[in-house]
C-alpha cells in the first residue's frame, strides 16, 4: 500500500483549518490531549470555533487543554462535559466567557458526548438513554419510556475536524494508543471530515500488528509527529 | 461519649459493603481512600471514566513502574495491576450505562428522602459541569453516597426534596455520613449503624425528613 499520510509540521497540519469550524479535541484530564495542534491552533489564532471535548479546565487538571483557546477568546461555543469547576473559588476560562456572554456551553454528560460521538461515527441518527432524566439537561429533548423506564432522545456530533492523539501510527494511518491516554480520541476518529492525528511515533505499513491496531487508517487524513512531551500533555 | 466517623472509618464501612468480585466504581474525592480497606480475602475490580478496568493503587512519581499515561479520573497517575485493561470512552460508559457496574460510591451536595442525588452544580454558579455523575447516577446497580452529614451551619444535606440541581431520580441506595449509615427504601430513610454516642434524635436534628430506626 502506498499511502503515506504523514506532513511534516504541526502548521502543515492544521493549514485548512478555518475560522468558523467545528473541531473535536481528544484527550482526557491531561491524558491524551493533541498539544502540538492546539498550540499550533493557538498561535495561527484561528477563531470563532466550536469545540467539542470532554474536559477543559486549565491549571486545574492540565496547563494545555481546550481551556486555553477559550481564554484566547477563540471559541463561540464548547459541547463538554467537564470545563466548569465546583469550588466557587475555581473560575475556568469557560465560566468567566459564558458569564460575560461571549460563549455558548452546551454541558454533556460524559457517557452521552461520548455515545454521541460515536454514533455521529457510525451513521446512527439518535439514541435513547436514562442519563439525565430529571436534570437540567433534559430541556427540549423527546422523552419516551422503553422497558418502563423514561429515557431522553439524544442527537449524534460530528466536526470539520478532530485533532487526535495516538502513541503510534504507521504511514497509512493505523493508530495505537496508550494507557488511559486512548480515552475519546478512537471515537473522535470516526466522527469528523478531517481527522489529524499527534503521535509520538511513527512507523512503517506492516509493523503494526493488525491484531493490535486500536483506529485502521480509514479514519485518519494525516499524520504530524508530536512535538514532544510538553508540560501539561502527559502530567 | 459521642464520637463521630472518622472519613477512614466511613471509607471502611463503605469497603465493607462490597462483595467478593463486585464491580466498582469510585468518584473523585473522599471515596478515592476505600481501596485502603478492602479485605484481603475479596476482590473488587475498580473501574474508572478514565477508561480502565481493574487498575491498582494510585502511582508515585518514584515508583519504577510510573506511567503518566495511566490515571484515574481525577487524572491522578495508577499502578498497573495484573489483568487490567483500557478501553476507550465510548466502551467505558457503556459499561457503566449498561448495568455492568455492581456499585459507585459518588460524593452529594443533597440527598432526598426518594433516593434523588445533587452533586453536579451548586446552585449559586451560573453554570455548572457534570462529568460522569449522571452516567453513573443512572447505570451503577447500587449508588452509595459518602459524604458529611450535615453543612458546618447544620443545614442539611439530606433533604425532603432537592433544592440543588438534580444528577439522577431516585438513585441513591445507600448513604455513609460521619454519623451513620443509611439505606434508602421505599419507606424512607432508615438508619442502619450510628457512630458511638449518637442517637436516632442527635441524627434526626441534622436531617430534613423523618429518619426509621431499623
Amino acid at each position: 500500500m502506498a499511502i503515506d499520510k504523514v506532513v511534516g509540521s504541526i502548521e502543515e497540519a492544521i493549514a485548512d483549518i478555518k475560522d468558523g469550524a467545528t473541531i473535536m479535541f481528544g484527550g482526557f484530564t491531561g491524558m491524551g490531549v493533541p498539544a502540538g495542534l492546539l498550540i499550533g491552533i493557538k498561535n495561527k489564532g484561528i477563531k470563532n470555533l466550536t469545540v467539542i471535548c470532554n474536559d477543559g479546565t486549565g491549571k486545574w487538571t492540565s496547563p494545555i487543554d481546550v481551556n486555553m483557546l477559550v481564554e484566547a477568546g477563540q471559541c463561540k461555543k464548547i459541547i463538554a462535559s467537564f470545563v466548569v469547576l465546583a469550588s466557587p473559588k475555581q473560575i475556568t476560562a469557560t465560566e468567566r466567557k459564558v458569564l460575560e456572554g461571549t460563549l455558548e456551553l452546551e454541558s454533556v454528560p460524559q457517557g452521552t458526548l461520548a455515545e454521541r460521538i460515536r454514533i455521529g461515527g457510525a451513521g446512527i441518527g439518535g439514541f435513547y438513554t436514562p442519563t439525565g432524566v430529571g436534570t437540567l439537561i433534559e430541556e427540549g429533548k423527546e422523552k419516551r419510556v422503553i422497558d418502563g423506564r423514561e429515557m431522553l432522545l439524544e442527537l449524534p456530533l460530528r466536526a470539520d475536524f478532530a485533532c487526535i492523539k495516538a502513541h503510534k501510527a504507521d504511514k497509512f494511518g493505523n493508530l495505537v494508543y496508550h494507557g488511559t491516554a486512548r480515552n475519546f480520541n478512537p471515537v473522535m476518529a470516526t466522527a469528523a471530515k478531517t481527522v489529524i492525528a499527534e503521535v509520538d511515533e511513527i512507523v512503517e505499513i506492516g509493523e503494526l500488528h493488525y491484531d493490535f491496531i486500536h483506529t485502521p487508517g480509514i479514519y485518519v487524513t494525516r499524520i504530524v509527529k508530536s512535538p514532544g512531551k510538553v508540560a501539561g500533555d502527559l502530567k | 461519649m459521642k464520637q463521630v466517623w472518622t472519613r477512614e472509618e466511613m471509607a471502611q464501612k463503605v469497603a465493607a459493603r462490597m462483595k467478593d468480585g463486585y464491580y466498582v466504581n469510585l468518584g473523585i474525592g473522599m471515596p478515592t481512600i476505600i481501596p485502603n480497606y478492602f479485605s484481603k480475602d475479596t476482590t473488587i475490580v475498580l473501574q474508572s471514566e478514565s477508561g480502565t478496568l481493574g487498575y491498582g493503587a494510585r502511582a508515585k512519581p518514584e515508583d519504577p513502574n510510573y506511567d503518566p499515561d495511566i490515571g484515574d479520573a481525577g487524572s491522578a497517575p495508577l499502578l498497573v495491576k495484573p489483568g487490567m485493561s483500557i478501553i476507550d470512552s465510548a466502551a467505558c460508559f457503556a459499561m457503566m450505562r449498561g448495568g455492568h457496574l455492581d456499585m459507585t460510591v459518588l460524593g452529594a451536595l443533597q440527598v432526598s428522602e426518594e433516593g434523588d442525588l445533587a452533586n453536579w452544580k451548586m446552585p449559586t454558579k451560573k453554570v455548572g459541569s457534570m462529568g460522569g455523575a449522571m452516567d453513573l447516577a443512572a447505570g451503577a446497580k447500587t449508588v452509595v453516597v459518602m459524604m458529611e452529614h450535615a453543612l458546618k451551619d447544620g443545614t442539611p444535606k439530606i433533604v425532603k426534596k432537592c433544592t440543588y440541581p438534580i444528577t439522577g431520580l431516585k438513585c441513591v441506595d445507600v448513604i455513609v455520613s460521619e454519623l451513620a449509615v443509611m439505606e434508602v427504601t421505599d419507606k424512607g430513610i432508615v438508619v442502619k449503624e450510628m457512630a458511638p454516642g449518637y442517637t436516632l434524635a442527635d441524627i434526626q436534628a441534622v436531617t430534613e425528613p423523618q429518619l426509621i430506626a431499623a
